[in-house]
């Protein structure tokens, strides 16, 4: 790990920013933190709300397991330290859609200490940088509601749906030093967080969103006074926080400006962060142990039973791909920088080895090689992605081993893949019906070779006369005739014949 | 007909199980009898058809030869701190005027499901804020009892639970509800000459009481005597996974479990109660009281509880903080009461709102709450509080190495005249001295009547167990009752 490089270069010198990311993540889980009340997005306003999440008198939380389990896991898959002993805390204020007058969050003892994770500015580089981002700790906390303004010209109304909905907040260290490093990071976590499955990472249902800590200083010197823009929702944007908000501190400050402790708000439009609340009118949360609710105890075995159940993580999963089925690390990089694409290889992968009977190893480079060319190509094209792609991992299986036994020549491949696409049919299917299996008949194509070289004298005379590169003119009106269907192998080698 | 109000909540459910009365009758009775005593303003809310409904439950199962349920047809009063599905639930404050919840707390939801009926909803100090009950928006309870000696001036019947107090003293129910979070079951009990009982924290579910203190808040029944207090709890008592803080184990029989007899206990004098100012009438109660826990054979040990001065100060840090957080949920947003007024924002109506809904005491606990969270005071006021706290139950686990039961007085005087205290909130907040170090050590708590003092008012004592031992508690406070010969009743004036 060596320092970065990245400087903002302003009018006295240049400088240095440090930024870090407390990165709010919806827990994956069917019920709410601390009600039974449902967590799907997108219903009807209201329509998810429970007594407790309407903080009706009387009602009391009680804490969902899952949402606990998702968060430990999530630690583990971190390499954090899990506190075996943490407890809620009540951050108390008052707004229109925190129903209860405080959220339920971990101030004092959160679940999950501190861990780290591994960036790469180039993932798909082997011999790119690799930086490590501390965590500084994981807590659990409820979601607030949510105000709609656009309903009625003079009224405000609430939405409690998202009201006690599980969030882990994942506060890395101040480790960053670009706005590359904070992008990689938030990638990186999202990455690992979708692998593990304890959140979806939809960052633009609000699933995920970041809270973006920038400083700036001289090279070296101490940290400078921070600024936190709040609720930026994606990778792209938590870049443009960075980069605008290190720029606009070093022009505030070489201008004879202070930088205030502030909370700022992100304008992605006008491409600039505005200040929405300084330190002074900050909120004092008086923060304190909740009397509804006992310390969060865990026991070995809830703690064995979640490490178990955690996946194989990206980094060790990109290390396999390269050293056990000896894929590039371009491709490597690729297929395991998110949890479906995985997903989708292995599944490919499976069937292949099933439908063609070879191991893994000799069939895992043709396979991604159609996965990252082929099927992203195709589906790019098609504006859609792995989930809704037309083409399963079964019939891509079956495509690559028509492919892999010479049954479709590397153009007749895809041919079918283009009407596979197009009719969600089986290769095997379409090699049938239309008639479109490679053919090494020498018979047949020497007869086309023969008619070929007869309609075209002048090319043919030279050829003869030395111009050798016409060998591809004779190679392409064969195949041609041959609707694409010939074994290039036995046209090349009948045509060197022909053509003495 | 005879007057079955005079009986008491295991004479009445015994009497209609044995068919002597109806429990149809019991109900009426009752009924009127509430209807009656409007000038007590006991009662906030009347609910004859709930009472009425579970009599007439009791009496048909009576007629098939049913086996009855624990408590079938016995009518009782619910503090209004219990939320209770369509019936006005207000915590006595304005804010929650009108409100009708649409669910049952578990407490009066087992109770009903002991085939108990509800008279009615009983007034109570505005979210359970206060000793004598003047802190209520509908006008303060008024204590059945009088001073002798032609002495007229209303009295308070204790607080927060002075209505279950009143009601039950005044015979118009057999039993009721109470909850204590710092002594609002025992105090209210001591000044009207009965007995209640706040189990181990934990015992009785909170969900759907409306909250004060979160951390000490703890229903338990209120009733003429130990055995009913027993039967009561038995019926309200029991794990409910709906509360993170409710204690996952068997409720006891505690009635099948109750016996006076004290050989081989050993019970506690802690030194540390005996305060300056006492009246001499209380120190001599309490002097009664180790003669009869002797009599009854137990074993008396002089006991320290050092911190005990400490626990005032700590509970009126701990439970305003709680408090002020609590009841932030009282915003005018989703229900209860709204104060909108013309062009306001939000935070305007916020303050408009709860500065109409909320009364003054409810206010200073919100203020001192607050004040003792914030950045700056919090260590200083609420982690030094929890400190306290700690060192209280340290003092209570070390003295219970030495005996089983504490025995002290419940409260440093007899009940006080309305008006008399209630400029002074330092002065009602000293009438809790004996029953918050229990309160904040979790510990079960019972205050049954020991004598009347020379104005003719009752006296009550306090027994303190150690967690979970309910069974102790009771007992040795059926050895003072029966000891004791209280039989004292207010006079009917209203």
């Amino acid at each position: 790990m060596s320092e970065s490089t990245y400087r903002i270069h302003g009018e006295t010198g240049e400088w240095e920013v440090v930024v870090g990311l407390e990165v709010h993540a919806q827990v994956t889980s069917n019920a709410k933190l601390f009600s039974g009340a449902s967590t799907a997005f997108g219903a009807e306003p209201n329509s998810q709300v429970s007594l407790i999440d309407a903080a009706m008198p009387g009602m009391l939380p009680v804490p969902n397991q899952e949402c606990i389990r998702q968060a430990v896991r999530t630690g583990m898959a971190l390499g954090a330290v899990i506190n075996k002993w943490s407890r809620f805390d009540r951050k108390n204020y008052f707004y229109a859609d925190l129903p209860q007058g405080y959220q339920i969050s971990q101030l004092f003892h959160p679940l999950v200490g501190e861990g780290s994770l591994e960036i790469s500015l180039d993932e798909k580089n082997p011999d790119a940088e690799v930086k490590t981002i501390g965590i500084e700790r994981i807590h659990v906390e409820q979601d607030a509601g949510k105000l709609m303004h656009d309903q009625h010209p003079t009224r405000s109304y609430v939405d409690l749906n998202r009201a006690g909905v599980a969030l882990m907040e994942i506060v890395s260290k101040p480790d960053m030093r670009s706005p590359q490093e904070a992008g990689a990071y938030l990638a990186k976590l999202r990455s690992i967080v979708r692998y593990v499955g304890s959140c979806d990472g939809n960052m633009d249902q609000g699933s995920m969103r970041a809270d973006v800590n920038v400083s700036v200083r001289r090279p070296g010197e101490e940290f400078g006074t921070r600024t936190e823009t709040k609720n930026v929702n994606s990778v792209r944007f938590v870049q443009q926080v960075v980069e605008i908000e290190a720029k606009r501190q070093v022009a505030l400050i070489e201008s004879g400006g202070k930088v205030v402790q502030e909370t700022r708000l992100f304008d992605p439009d006008r491409g600039e962060t505005r200040s929405m609340r300084s330190k002074e009118d900050a909120h004092d949360y008086r923060y304190f142990p909740d009397p509804d609710l006992l310390p969060l105890e865990l026991d070995d075995a809830f703690l064995e039973a979640c490490r178990e159940s955690l996946p194989e993580l990206p980094d060790a999963k990109r290390r396999r791909y390269e050293s056990a089925l000896g894929l590039s690390a371009y491709n490597a990089a690729v297929l395991t920088a998110d949890a479906d694409t995985a997903r989708w290889f292995e599944a490919l992968l499976a069937e292949s080895v099933r439908v063609a009977g070879k191991s893994e190893s000799e069939l895992a480079r043709p396979a991604a090689n159609w996965l990252i060319s082929d099927l992203f190509g195709a589906l790019n094209k098609l504006g859609k992605d792995l989930d809704s792609s037309p083409v399963s991992p079964v019939q891509g299986a079956e495509l690559l081993a028509l492919a892999a036994d010479g049954t479709l020549s590397g153009p007749l491949a895809k041919q079918v893949f283009e009407i596979m696409l197009e009719t969600g049919e089986s290769a095997p299917k379409i090699v049938e019906e239309r008639g479109l299996k490679q053919t090494s008949d020498t018979g047949a194509i020497e007869a086309v070779i023969a008619e070929i070289l007869a309609k075209n004298p002048n090319q043919l005379e030279q050829y003869r006369g030395g111009k050798e590169a016409l060998f591809g003119f004779f190679v392409g009106q064969t195949m041609k005739a041959m609707q694409g269907k010939a074994n290039p192998a036995v046209v090349n080698e009948l045509l060197k014949k022909a053509l003495g | 007909m005879s007057d079955l109000t005079e009986l008491g909540v295991a004479g009445l459910r015994d009497g209609i199980r044995a068919g002597k009365f109806s429990a149809r009758e019991v109900a009426d009775q009752f009924i009127v009898k509430v209807s009656k005593a409007k000038a007590l303003n006991a009662f906030l809310v009347e609910t004859p058809d709930h009472a009425i409904a579970a009599a007439r439950a009791a009496d048909e199962a009576v007629a098939k030869g049913e086996t009855l349920k624990p408590l079938a047809g016995v009518p009782i009063g619910m503090k209004d701190l219990f939320c209770t599905k369509g019936v006005e639930t207000t915590a006595a404050s304005h804010i929650l005027e009108g409100f009708k919840p649409v669910y049952e707390s578990t407490v009066s939801q087992n109770l009903w499901d002991a085939g108990a009926g509800m008279l009615g909803k009983l007034n109570m100090d505005q979210f359970a804020m206060g000793s004598s009950n003047e802190t209520s928006y509908f006008g303060n309870v008024i204590s059945p009892w009088r001073r002798g000696g032609g002495d007229n001036a209303p009295l308070a019947p204790g607080g927060s639970s002075g209505g279950s107090s009143a009601a039950v003293s005044a015979g118009l129910c057999p039993g009721a509800t109470g909850t204590d979070t710092g002594g609002s079951i025992r105090q209210p009990a001591a000044f009207t000459g009965i007995s209640g009982i706040k189990p181990t924290y934990g015992r009785c579910s909170r969900w759907g009481t409306i909250a004060f203190a979160s951390s000490l808040d703890q229903a338990g029944p209120m009733a003429r005597d130990v055995k009913d207090c027993a039967i009561l709890l038995e019926n309200m008592a029991g794990f409910d996974p709906k509360d993170s803080t409710s204690l996952n184990l068997p409720v006891p029989k505690w009635e099948d479990g109750l016996s006076a007899d004290l050989r081989g206990k050993k019970i506690g004098i802690p030194k540390d109660y005996r305060l300056d100012g006492t009246p001499a009438e209380i120190l001599n109660l309490w002097d009664a009281g180790v003669e009869w826990l002797k009599d009854a054979g137990a074993e008396i040990v002089e006991v320290s509880l050092p911190h005990t001065k400490y626990a005032l100060p700590a509970y009126y840090i701990i439970a305003p903080a709680e408090a002020s957080s609590n009841l932030a949920r009282y915003d005018g947003v989703r229900y209860g009461l709204r104060d909108l007024p013309e062009g306001a924002n939000l935070q305007d109506m916020y303050a408009a709102t709860r500065a109409a809904g909320f009364g003054d005491e409810v206010k200073r606990r919100i203020l001192i709450g607050t004040y003792v969270l914030s950045a700056g005071f919090y260590d200083a006021y609420f982690t030094q509080a929890s400190k306290v706290r700690t060192l209280i139950a340290r003092d209570f686990e070390i003295a219970f190495s030495q005996c089983d039961l504490l025995l002290t007085p419940t409260a440093p005087s007899a009940a006080f005249a309305l008006g008399e205290k209630s400029a002074d909130p330092l002065a009602m907040y000293l009438n809790d001295v004996f029953t918050v170090p229990s309160s904040l050590a979790g510990l079960p708590a019972m205050s049954v009547p020991g004598g009347l003092d020379g104005a003719g008012l009752p006296l009550g004592l306090q027994i303190i167990g150690k967690p979970l031992d309910e069974q102790g508690v009771l007992n040795a406070g059926l050895a003072i009752e029966q000891r004791a010969g209280f039989v004292a009743r207010p006079e009917a004036w209203w």
